[in-house]
């Protein structure tokens, strides 16, 4: 017992120099990764969140530049952005190249100081590549490109085939689409669903994906501008009140989204509609491994709309931004683009790549061979691009509170409305 | 000549071997309070180039925000259903430690393995026990016939939650460090107890708790400290929401100053939050130091 008391006083001393110590020569060596010495290779770090789907487009990469050496450093979705903010405030820490979401671009593209200009490293001769809501969104208000777009949402609606049989609803996905050209329509298909009283299962998750794909929908969002207009847009307050009308109907499973019982869900059929972005597929079949052929996608109800998708930034501590843009300039390439999307599901920014075979024949197993490219490109061809504010994910996360508050019973929708506009009100 | 190096020896080496320490308490201690209270005077954006100074406004929005009152308000709540059982069981768990017992290091080791556990598992794991449709405690619920509860939803409920998270893994702990002062307590006055009849719950209260007292005291202090720092527990529980519920049910302050800082990037803002928090530890851990100290001397 003795001996393990005194190491751990040594350690107690130890550890803080060490720490001192270490903090004063890596302060000290800041310079020494840069730009290879002759015959030396190039080391590039990518920092992203979630799935990119990079892994085996790095290997490839490496074997056309032998000179080039990638690291890729993956955090989830929410620390990414914060650590990428903090390293940004600190001027160190950045990898050479950082992803960001769509969500969080605002925050980014509102400050473009930090981060190197795409437009100096030759990305005006590729912008056709994107269609221009993409474009802009990686862009300051300034003028400087910031990201360049790698996948976008694009939007459907996913449901499972098995159940729906078992609610007496058609299982076909022509037939499925039909049944909600609108999201009133959606609701009233989810009464009849209630009605068949399938033990165990509702209608859809809880509000927050719901909400945020009618939200993504509407042609002005939470911003007009550079104004946020949450009070005054009737955009927002439709997908609140459509939100709120199907959890007064009682579709909603209650589960919050992203928590351990969604994906448990997922699996098990708890809801059995989800609006589905591209994204939502690799996520879906991540969780719900053994629900291969249950689950089917169906066009969403109102048409397009989009949810999400990201892009690369070269931040301004990068050393080999010239090594680092050409990296980030191969990944969002068509044929990159493409590789992603049919290994993972993220669907590609690329305008031109949607009339290709490569994406308009691909048909995703696990969704019993649903004809995602035709679907998310139908999706993509036909909405209506928002702008994204910086404070646009925080305020949704108020609104959505809201949603919440009163699915579990503890406000009048109307008093949910009055104080998510109060906490709106506290973020600006 | 030889004197006078033996004399200054004598007079500057204490000081120099306590120096590192100070230095260190400088550059990690002190520096990062004073930059963060002149953050604190700022509008300042994590992300922003330019700082404009607006003095103590952000200490006047801070007292005005019911958010941070409301995160005061859970901080010690949970604080309250975290520490007091706490300490309680670690109590009962040294005592029962401080027995005879077959391999008495595997058992006082066993105590301390929720502690090494990432608090990020623990977060995960009992978020799934605590879980609304599949959850551990909710499906025994349901099969005696109780009904389920919705966790998350419920102010009392979500913080109970959170106070088990805490509860599991700082009870070994502090049961360890009682142990350490148990093991010092004379075995004398046990058996002399033991000849006069005295149960053990006698012995833990009348001759080991009057004996650790000190310990006891150091450990509420300590506790009181963590328990108003709590941050990991009520953020993972919640599925990484910052703002802990849709109704702020359990937001605790360093959850609030998280979100003010890391998720509005305000930076001003949350480094008034920080420095008004440090404050408040200070006056909770002075408070603390009063009581015990008239417990001590009214002896």
């Amino acid at each position: 017992m003795r001996s393990v008391f005194s190491r751990r006083r040594v350690t107690a001393v130890a550890a803080p120099l060490l720490a001192a110590a270490l903090a004063l020569t890596t302060a000290a060596c800041g310079g020494s990764d840069d730009p290879a010495k002759p015959g030396g290779k190039v080391k590039l770090t990518i920092a992203t969140f979630g799935e990119f789907g990079y892994k085996d487009l790095y290997k490839e990469y490496m074997q056309l530049n032998p000179n080039v050496e990638i690291t890729e450093r993956i955090t989830k979705a929410e620390d990414h952005h914060k650590n990428l903010a903090a390293h940004l405030a600190t001027n160190t820490g950045a990898a050479d190249i950082e992803a960001i979401e769509e969500g969080w671009a605002g925050q980014f593209t509102a400050n473009p100081g930090k981060f190197y200009n795409w437009a100096d490293y030759g990305a005006n001769d590729i912008k056709s590549q994107w269609p221009a809501w993409k474009w802009q969104q990686g862009s300051a208000a300034s003028g400087e490109v910031i990201g360049l777009g790698t996948d976008v949402g694009g939007m459907a609606m996913c449901y499972r085939r098995d159940i729906f049989e078992k609610a007496g609803l058609p299982t076909d996905r022509e037939a499925v689409t039909k049944l909600w050209p609108t999201w009133e329509d959606y609701i009233a298909t989810g009464v009849k669903f209630k009605a068949a009283n399938v033990k165990g299962s509702s209608w859809m998750d809880g509000p927050t994906v719901m909400y945020r794909s009618v939200l993504g929908q509407q042609p002005v969002g939470i911003y007009d501008g550079a104004n946020v207009v949450v009070e005054t847009n009737p955009g927002v307050k439709k997908a609140w009140d459509l939100t709120i009308d199907a959890i007064n109907k009682g579709l909603s499973a209650k589960i919050a989204a992203w928590s351990a019982d969604w994906n448990a869900g997922m699996a098990n059929g708890s809801f059995v509609t989800l609006a589905c972005p591209s994204w939502m597929m690799a996520y879906i079949q991540s969780q719900a491994k053994d629900s291969s052929g249950k689950w089917d996608i169906a066009g969403i109800p109102g048409g397009g709309g989009n949810w999400g998708g990201s892009f690369l930034t070269l931040p301004k501590q990068g050393k080999n931004v010239a090594e680092a843009s050409k990296l980030a300039k191969w990944l969002v390439a068509p044929e990159q683009q493409a590789k992603v999307f049919r290994a993972l599901g993220n669907f590609p920014s690329t305008v031109s790549l949607y009339e290709q075979p490569v994406i308009k024949d691909f048909k995703n197993p696990f969704f019993n061979n649903a004809p995602v490219g035709q679907i998310f490109s139908q999706s993509v061809k036909t909405m209506v691009p928002q702008y994204m504010g910086p404070k646009s994910g925080d305020i949704n996360t108020a609104i959505q509170n809201g949603l919440t508050r009163v699915e579990q019973g503890k406000q009048k929708p109307d008093e949910a409305w009055t104080q998510s506009l109060k906490d709106v009100k506290a973020l600006l | 000549m030889k004197n006078a190096l033996y004399r200054l020896d004598l007079k500057a080496s204490p000081y120099l071997y306590v120096v590192p320490f100070f230095v260190l308490f400088a550059a990690f201690g002190v520096f990062p309070l004073a930059y963060t209270a002149w953050v604190s005077l700022h509008d300042w954006s994590l992300l922003s180039d330019t700082h404009t100074f607006v003095g103590i406004q952000n200490y006047k929005d801070l007292f005005a925000d019911e958010y941070f009152w409301n995160a005061l308000r859970n901080t010690a709540q949970i604080w309250v259903m975290s520490t007091v059982p706490q300490l309680i069981m670690a109590l009962v768990l040294a005592h029962v430690l401080n027995q005879r017992l077959r391999a008495p290091t595997f058992w006082r080791m066993t105590a301390l393995l929720p502690n090494i556990t990432s608090v990020a598992a623990v977060a995960i794991i009992f978020g799934q026990i605590f879980g609304k449709d599949y959850g551990l405690i909710n499906w025994l619920l349901d099969s005696l016939g109780l009904g389920r509860i919705d966790w998350q939803a419920g102010t009392a409920s979500s913080q109970i939650a959170i106070s088990v998270m805490i509860i599991w893994r700082w009870t070994g702990y502090n049961a360890l460090i009682y142990l350490a002062a148990m093991q010092a307590v004379s075995k004398d006055l046990y058996d002399a107890a033991s000849l006069d009849g005295a149960s053990s719950f006698q012995q833990l209260t009348r001759i080991t708790v009057p004996a650790i007292r000190p310990t006891i005291i150091f450990t509420v202090i300590i506790s009181t400290i963590g328990g108003m720092q709590v941050l990991a527990e009520p953020l993972l529980f919640g599925g990484a929401s910052v703002t802990g519920g849709s109704d702020r049910q359990f937001q605790t302050l360093s959850l609030y100053l998280y979100e003010v800082g890391f998720s509005r990037f305000d930076f001003g803002y949350a480094s008034t939050a920080a420095w008004v928090m440090f404050f408040i530890i200070v006056i909770v851990a002075g408070i603390n130091y009063f009581l015990t100290s008239r417990v001590r001397s009214s002896r």
